[in-house]
């Protein structure tokens, strides 16, 4: 018994005498703790960023959850993180939380995220596909009856055609089915389903029938497995014809609909403090040059500087409260207009 | 064909049926140990265990998620070995059979089917939120007490139960009280099966993830926690995230990862194994 009770004790002492690896930065010496927490979308980016802050300002610690972007916004709304990370813009019900907890919030766009969608290396006829023709293979009624590519386009061969997408519980699904059926959540439910993101890439690069969407760092780091689908929104202004989504046409935002802006939500008290002041400035600054590492894709240069003015002038609350749509909007028009 | 001849044919269709059986369990161990060694083997080295998480597949380590599971652990083997010990040994020695004792004995054996999410709601609003422990390593702890405790105490009663009644009798003989005989006769010739029991609940502690997910367990933490009330995040966290990147090179980072934690779950039952052989042999009954 005496002798458990040592060892216990000393696995405790060399687990918290581990701590020589402190990164003494060339910063202002600042310290303090700031928390992160929310979508698994913006995760990698903001763990990027995060990393990266530690060898600019050293003592302060910075922390990252990924509890979704609901998840987050109800411990964002409690005030017991600093920052949420948001795959989508804050919701009416959200915003009606942070208010009864006393927590007012700054919002700023910090990238964009692109859905890609692909099919086999092996199918030769699909050249693009349109937003209409999307909407009839993945809208509930085609559930059953879309069964063949020819059904899609009479063009296309009389081949079955083999679905794989976002599980329900994933938001890419909630944003795929708003882009493209029009509503979120609402879909055919007879397709392969994952909520990770490998298996779908795994399943559409083995079956030449195959038709999928996913996030595009995903088809950018398989792409030798698969084949990108142009996608047509019927829009001229946005360029003719199909539209394949590069870092170019997402950030321009020609790639519609399924580009989407990423947020995080800085809670206004927090960004009294001099460690969150500097550790946004960082985001803001570092955001775009990291994207290209973790895949998400870099907003016009001119929004930074302008999400930075925002942040400076603690400009609180949301552009998208009462229900607007983030797709297909620029975000620079946005923050000018608030300025 | 006669009776005998089928009754042997019987016999012989039964063993093949065993084998078949006992080899579904170890095929697929086997198959698993496998594809993580093959992928995850070369990857470990050093720098792996004593790097922080990192953006790039190749320089993120798991220095962070292994303090932060033994941290776990140890606390978890505080709060939940005192308290499982002490129920079973009132169930066992004290309790009265009636109907109270009746209901908390269901009660345990309810509790030890209930999802360990359930687990996790009940400590983020328990530990959490009520008693304002936040998201820290303590609230994470306590929870995966609650989840391990059912185990522990009927592992203590098992254990105690099989302590001889010619012990005890003896004990009493020699003027003990209820007290001394358990101090000094019961709880040591149980010791054995009571820490086999403590040790493999733990390595199923190990593994939790759900219940350490709901109550806020972080992913990102740059820091060895200092302290119980500090965040901290666990090594299956650690591979939930990885495998769910789109970089190839953190599915490598996710088989490593599993292979560290197979090892230590592993290396917990082995020491099961041997405390229970060695205080089998002190104790001869």
């Amino acid at each position: 018994m005496k002798k458990l009770v040592v060892l216990l004790s000393l696995t405790v002492a060399l687990a918290s005498c581990g701590g020589g690896k402190k990164n003494q930065g060339s910063g202002e010496g600042l310290s303090g703790e700031v928390k992160i927490d929310g979508s698994s979308t913006v995760y990698p980016l903001s763990e990027a960023v995060a990393e990266e802050f530690r060898n600019a300002e050293g003592g302060i610690r910075v922390t990252v959850g990924e509890s979704g972007t609901g998840g987050g916004f109800k411990k964002f709304s409690r005030a017991e993180i600093d920052i949420n990370d948001a795959s989508r813009p804050i919701k009416q019900e959200e915003i009606d939380l942070c208010k009864q907890g006393g927590v007012d919030y700054i919002e700023l766009p910090v990238a964009y995220d692109g859905l890609a969608v692909v099919v086999s290396k092996e199918n030769t006829f699909v050249d693009y596909l349109t937003v209409e023709e999307l909407k009839k293979i993945w809208e509930p009624e085609a559930q059953g009856k879309i069964k063949t590519w020819n059904q899609v386009r009479s063009s296309f061969p009389n081949q079955p055609i083999n679905l794989y997408g976002a599980g329900t519980a994933s938001g890419t699904y909630d944003y795929f089915t708003e882009a493209i059926v029009g509503k979120a959540k609402s879909s055919r439910g007879d397709y392969n389903a994952s909520e990770d993101d490998n298996v779908l890439v795994k399943g559409i690069s083995s079956d030449k029938n195959a038709l999928g969407y996913f996030g595009l760092a995903y088809y950018t780091n398989n792409a030798d497995k698969l084949k990108l689908v142009p996608i047509n929104d019927g829009d001229d202004a946005n360029g003719k014809g199909g539209i394949l989504p590069t870092p170019e046409t997402v950030t321009n935002g020609t790639y519609q609909p399924l580009s989407r802006p990423l947020f995080i939500y800085v809670n206004t008290k927090s960004a009294d403090r001099a460690d969150v002041k500097a550790f946004i400035n960082f985001y803001l600054d570092n955001a775009a040059s990291l994207s290209k590492e973790v895949g998400t894709i870099a907003l016009p240069a001119e929004v930074y500087p302008l999400a930075k003015k925002k942040f400076e002038a603690k400009k609180s609350g949301s552009v998208f409260a009462g229900g607007k749509k983030a797709v297909g909007v620029s975000m620079a028009d946005l923050l000018k207009a608030e300025q | 064909m006669n009776n005998s001849q089928i009754n042997k044919l019987k016999n012989l269709i039964f063993k093949l049926f065993a084998i078949f059986c006992t080899s579904v369990g170890l095929i697929v161990l086997v198959v698993l140990l496998y594809v993580v060694m093959s992928k995850g083997l070369a990857r470990i080295d050093f720098d792996f265990l004593t790097n922080l998480p990192s953006r790039s597949a190749e320089r993120a380590g798991i220095y962070t998620a292994l303090a932060g599971m033994v941290w776990i652990l140890v606390l978890t083997v505080l709060i939940a070995f005192p308290i499982g010990v002490g129920a079973g040994i009132y169930l066992q020695e004290y309790g009265k059979r009636n109907m109270f004792t009746n209901f908390i004995e269901i009660n345990i054996s309810n509790l030890a089917g209930v999802p360990s999410i359930i687990y996790g709601i009940l400590g983020l609003e328990l530990f959490g939120r009520f008693l304002g422990f936040g998201n820290s390593i303590l609230t994470g702890s306590l929870t995966l007490s609650l989840l391990v405790l059912p185990l522990i105490i009927v592992s203590t009663r098992e254990a105690i139960k099989a302590v001889p009644g010619s012990l005890r009798e003896a004990s009493y003989g020699l003027g003990a009280t209820k007290w001394q005989t358990i101090s000094r006769v019961v709880l040591p010739s149980a010791f054995g099966g009571i820490m086999t029991g403590l040790i493999l609940a733990v390595s199923r502690a190990v593994g939790e993830t759900a219940p350490l997910i709901v109550i806020g367990a972080l992913v990102y933490v740059p820091f060895i926690p200092e302290g119980p009330m500090d965040e901290f995040t666990v090594l299956p966290i650690q591979i939930f995230n990885w495998v769910t990147r789109p970089q190839a090179g953190f599915v490598t980072n996710a088989a490593a990862a599993i292979v560290i934690l197979l090892a230590f779950t592993f290396m917990m039952n082995g020491i099961a194994v041997i405390i229970r052989n060695r205080f089998n042999k002190r104790t001869k009954f």
